[in-house]
């Protein structure tokens, strides 16, 4: 208990360290700093072989500090971390890294590459063995760094191109930076991981200098590598790479098959389905019905005129021709049993005629031929609409009430 | 200064120190082998220390340390806490006299000093022993860890040849070990029979002299101030000269990282008592301050309680004999009579009147307060009767803030002093940079802290809650009259509670479980709990302390009844 008389060394800096945590979490960073002046002491005796030694401790509840408190400066902070570095040999690098993303994220990009440059060039024995990972990590935001260098070099050749001035020292300055960044991006991309920013970056600097094919296989392993992880960003990329360069639908479209199978509500399946609606082969086409469908199954896509659109002229054009109504069953299947309430409530008729009078349109036809032309939903909308006056809804009604038997057959 | 033999040169009495610690002939410039510590009295003399300085010291060392034994060092400490003593009002006679007499005595006892076969004497034994052993052999040299990790351990350790001559020469194993000469020896020899001597134990024969004098501080109170930094204790060892250096094994000596425990200090105290073969102690009679009627008038006061209590502790002390001489009075070594915690009694005393008066079964007490209420609201003259619940609440609310001060002081307790330490002279560079860089984070950091922290310390006082009568919001109670709970029977006064509950039925047996009853918060009314947590706040110690002396105080109290009907379980009418 809390009342307990007795008190050792150990304890009394547990104790200090709730009191600390206790005043951070009410963001009372004076309390904070008060109790962490008692807490520092115990950096005079690291023995402890628990998880957290007190100089870690320090170093992150002393950077929560500065960073939040109000008569904190970057000075201050600087002058803390380079204290930190000093003090626990196997944190070395991971400090270093930690400064960089913070004078990083406080604007001081020439700042940042010095450290991380300064880190890069530390050695310590078997420690930098160990620590591998964390150099890795430091050279690569080097790289990121030098890419950016890059990329402003490459701003200013391009204005100067326009203006007929023609720069040698910058062109020469933007190649090397090319040349740094390239080596660090392409080393850590190789390791199993999520590095988005990193592979853009890098396919940037490749496709500039012509080097497609290095840039389709980097882009290649980084989706299809099992070893690294599940990431819908880097079907996005590939993706975007193909379309760039002109690659056929049969790509485009493989491409896009997993982030449907990851990311089923993704915003480029209102793509992918207008092309695999196209498509010629039957299956493609029933995939189409399937990716539009799920996508629809997600609050975000509620009121999207673009994916009823997509959706009310697969459904359409299967209504006509009367042939793959099975799709439509099958599709509808697991979903008639919510799809009313979430998508077409007379509520939602109401609002979407009031706001939307296209997204209300697509709507209608959909909730037509799916919950026949005596449902809510159509009623109200195409009677509204017809009542305006509006064509299409006419046409609507007509379309509708002629292929009311579909509607039984799917639902039979 | 003190030296006041003439040059053996010039034959003047004008005397220097040289930096090396010799006196040198200020007249003739020529130096003398007789080192400072011969003549200094800040050492206080002691026959071995002599012997040693008359030839056996040895050169300084490179460093400008002597050679120094660890009783030197605990010396040292009590002499500092002597005077710390004098400074907060003990008579003088406690350093000059008593501690001065007990310590030596302890010298002699354990054979440290004072004896002809000093202990120091073994330690050149075992150079000895060890020059006979093969020279191209490569002694094992114990591992610094090996040695700290023994001495955690209290277990016997051998002593025998074969282990002092797989040390190397005792000389060089103790400059790598520790400062002292014997700082190694002492932590591994086998110490049972000789009560080795610690930095709790200091304070246990600070008590002990406080105790001789009948001086008017409690354990409680010396443990307190030890706490609060009047007493030195934690970093003592920064009050050695220079020339002693601290390092390695010494750290495990005189290094203290807890504050000291009142039951270990206590036992220790005891145990000291009987090792040193003291008589009888002077008699504490009803006039001194540590006498049960007096403490009970201290803590009243000190919890604002109705100074009418007094008549009913005074009357429980009196029935179960408690105030007698024969029982207060500590007899070394009489294992027979149980031993007197004077805080903790006093206090357990003022519990038990509590619970006879208010019986405290989270019932009774309010009931008796609701009456006392009505009767003050409806009648202003002849002052106010007691009002438990009035009391409870202005209690309450200062213990709340008290403990809560308390609870951050142990937060920011701080353990380090402007002297490091090092175990070895290889770790120095790196302690010193280490130091600096608290320092550093400690500036930074304190200058963000916003308030400025006050550096000194609490003025130190035997009473840490005071009330005053003078106070117009009616907070004090010490003058509150208990005649809305007593009535008047046969000419006496008792109480109008006819009922009392016991703490426990049987008392355990300390020898098999160390405790006489066991105390959990939840078995117990929460005003009981209340009234322990109150006393163990002042006390400092755990409310099961408390706890256990007021069952034994009870035990005694109802001892007639106990023996003829134990089939009471929780009531028992008085």
């Amino acid at each position: 208990s809390s009342h307990e008389h007795k008190l050792n060394f150990k304890k009394s800096k547990e104790v200090c360290l709730s009191y600390i945590q206790d005043a951070m979490l009410q963001k009372q960073w004076k309390r904070a700093a008060e109790f962490l002046t008692f807490y520092i002491e115990s950096l005079e005796k690291d023995f402890s072989t628990e998880y957290m030694g007190p100089s870690e401790m320090i170093w992150r509840i002393g950077t929560e500090i500065l960073c939040h408190h109000s008569h904190s400066n970057m000075k201050e902070f600087n002058s803390f971390i380079e204290q930190m570095k000093t003090l626990g040999v196997k944190r070395y690098l991971k400090v270093c890294l930690e400064h960089a993303f913070h004078l990083l994220c406080n604007g001081l990009i020439d700042e940042a590459y010095q450290n991380l440059s300064l880190a890069e060039s530390w050695r310590f024995g078997e420690q930098t063995a160990i620590q591998d990972k964390e150099m890795k990590l430091i050279q690569a935001y080097r790289g990121l760094l030098d890419y950016y260098s890059w990329s402003k070099q490459k701003t200013i050749l391009l204005e100067h191109g326009q203006d007929g001035f023609e720069d040698l020292s910058v062109e020469q300055e933007m190649h090397s930076c090319f040349r740094k960044a390239a080596v660090n991006l392409r080393e850590i991309i190789k390791i199993p991981g999520v590095w988005d920013l990193f592979v853009k970056c890098y396919v940037d600097l490749l496709e500039f200098y012509g080097d497609h094919n290095e840039a389709r296989q980097v882009l290649n392993e980084y989706a299809y590598n099992s070893k690294f992880p599940a990431n819908p960003n880097a079907h996005v990329y590939l993706y975007q790479f193909l379309k760039r360069h002109g690659e056929p639908k049969k790509s485009l479209i493989s491409a896009l098959k997993i982030l449907h199978d990851i990311v089923p509500s993704h915003e480029l399946m209102i793509d992918f389905n207008t092309m695999l609606q196209k498509s010629k082969k039957r299956r493609k086409r029933r995939l189409g019905l399937e990716v539009i469908f799920a996508a629809l199954d997600y609050a975000g896509w509620k009121e999207s005129v673009k994916a009823w659109s997509c959706l009310a002229r697969q459904v359409k054009q299967i209504a006509i021709s009367e042939k793959h109504l099975d799709w439509i069953k099958q599709e509808w299947n697991s979903r008639k049993d919510w799809w009313p309430a979430f998508h077409f409530s007379r509520y939602l008729a109401k609002r979407n005629w009031q706001e939307n009078e296209s997204l209300s349109y697509e709507k209608a036809l959909v909730a037509g031929i799916l919950l026949g032309k005596d449902c809510k939903y159509f009623k109200y909308v195409s009677h509204q609409g017809c009542k305006a006056q509006v064509k299409r809804f006419r046409m609507l009604k007509k379309f509708v009430n002629k292929h009311n038997p579909v509607y039984l057959r799917i639902s039979g | 200064r003190d030296f006041n033999e003439r040059c053996a040169q010039c034959s003047e009495v004008n005397w220097g120190l040289t930096d090396g610690g010799r006196f040198y002939c200020r007249s003739c410039h020529s130096v003398t082998e007789r080192t400072r510590e011969v003549v200094n009295t800040d050492f206080i003399s002691n026959a071995r220390i002599q012997t040693i300085s008359k030839g056996l010291r040895k050169q300084e060392k490179t460093d400008g340390g002597c050679e120094w034994y660890v009783c030197e060092g605990f010396q040292l400490v009590l002499k500092k806490q002597a005077e710390a003593l004098e400074a907060l009002g003990v008579c003088a006679q406690m350093k000059d006299e008593i501690l001065c007499n007990f310590w030596r005595r302890y010298l002699q006892k354990s054979k440290q000093a004072y004896c002809n076969r000093p202990a120091g004497e073994t330690v050149k034994a075992l150079s000895v022993c060890d020059s006979s052993t093969d020279v191209d052999s490569e002694p094992e040299r114990p591992s610094l860890l090996h040695l700290l990790s023994l001495s955690e351990s209290e277990g016997d350790l051998q002593t025998d040849c074969s282990f002092a001559s797989s040390t190397s020469k005792v000389s060089e194993s103790t400059s790598v070990c520790s400062g002292s000469v014997d700082g190694s020896l002492y932590l591994m020899k086998n110490q049972k029979e000789k009560l080795r001597m610690t930095m709790p134990m200091t304070l246990s024969f600070c008590y002990m002299a406080l105790l001789w004098l009948r001086e008017p501080m409690t354990l409680s109170d010396l443990l307190r101030f030890v706490v609060e930094g009047h007493i030195p204790y934690l970093n003592v060892f920064q009050h050695f000269p220079e020339k002693m250096k601290l390092c390695g094994l010494d750290l495990k000596i005189f290094c203290v990282e807890s504050w000291p425990v009142y039951e270990e200090v206590y036992n220790k105290m005891l145990e000291l008592a009987a090792f040193l073969d003291l008589p009888r102690f002077p008699d504490i009679t009803d006039s001194c301050f540590l006498h049960p009627d007096m403490l009970c008038m201290k803590y009243l006061m000190e919890a604002n309680l109705p100074d009418e209590l007094h008549n009913w502790t005074c009357r429980v002390v009196k029935k179960i004999c408690i105030g007698e001489v024969d029982f207060l009075t500590l007899v070394p070594g009489n294992k027979s009579t149980r031993n007197v915690k004077y805080d903790v009694l006093a206090v357990a005393v003022i519990v038990v009147v509590l619970k006879l008066l208010f019986l405290l079964d989270d019932h009774y007490e309010w009931l008796l307060s609701d009456f006392a209420e009505e009767r003050n609201k409806n009648n202003k003259e002849g002052g106010p009767y007691f009002e438990f619940k009035k009391w409870y609440k202005v209690i309450k609310c200062s213990l709340d803030v008290e403990q809560k001060k308390l609870d951050e002081e142990r937060a920011k307790y701080l353990w380090r002093c402007e002297k490091p330490l090092f175990y070895s002279a290889k770790k120095k560079s790196k302690v010193l940079k280490r130091r600096q860089m608290v320092v550093n984070l400690q500036n930074q950091f304190g200058k963000l802290s916003g308030s400025v922290r006050p550096a000194e310390k609490p003025n130190p006082s035997s009473f840490q809650l005071s009330w005053s009568e003078e106070n117009t919001d009616g907070s004090c109670f010490h003058g509150h009259s208990l005649k809305g709970i007593l009535q008047e029977k046969c000419g006496l006064l008792t109480a109008m509670n006819p009922d009392y509950w016991l703490c426990t039925v049987k008392l355990c047996t300390e020898k098999l479980c160390g405790h006489l009853a066991h105390y959990r918060e939840v078995d117990f009314p929460q005003s009981y709990h209340f009234v322990l947590r109150l006393f163990s706040f002042l006390l400092r110690i755990q409310p099961s302390y408390i706890h256990d002396e007021v069952c034994v105080i009870e035990h005694k109290l109802f001892n007639k009844k106990l023996c003829k009907k134990p089939k009471y379980n929780t009531g028992l009418r008085k």
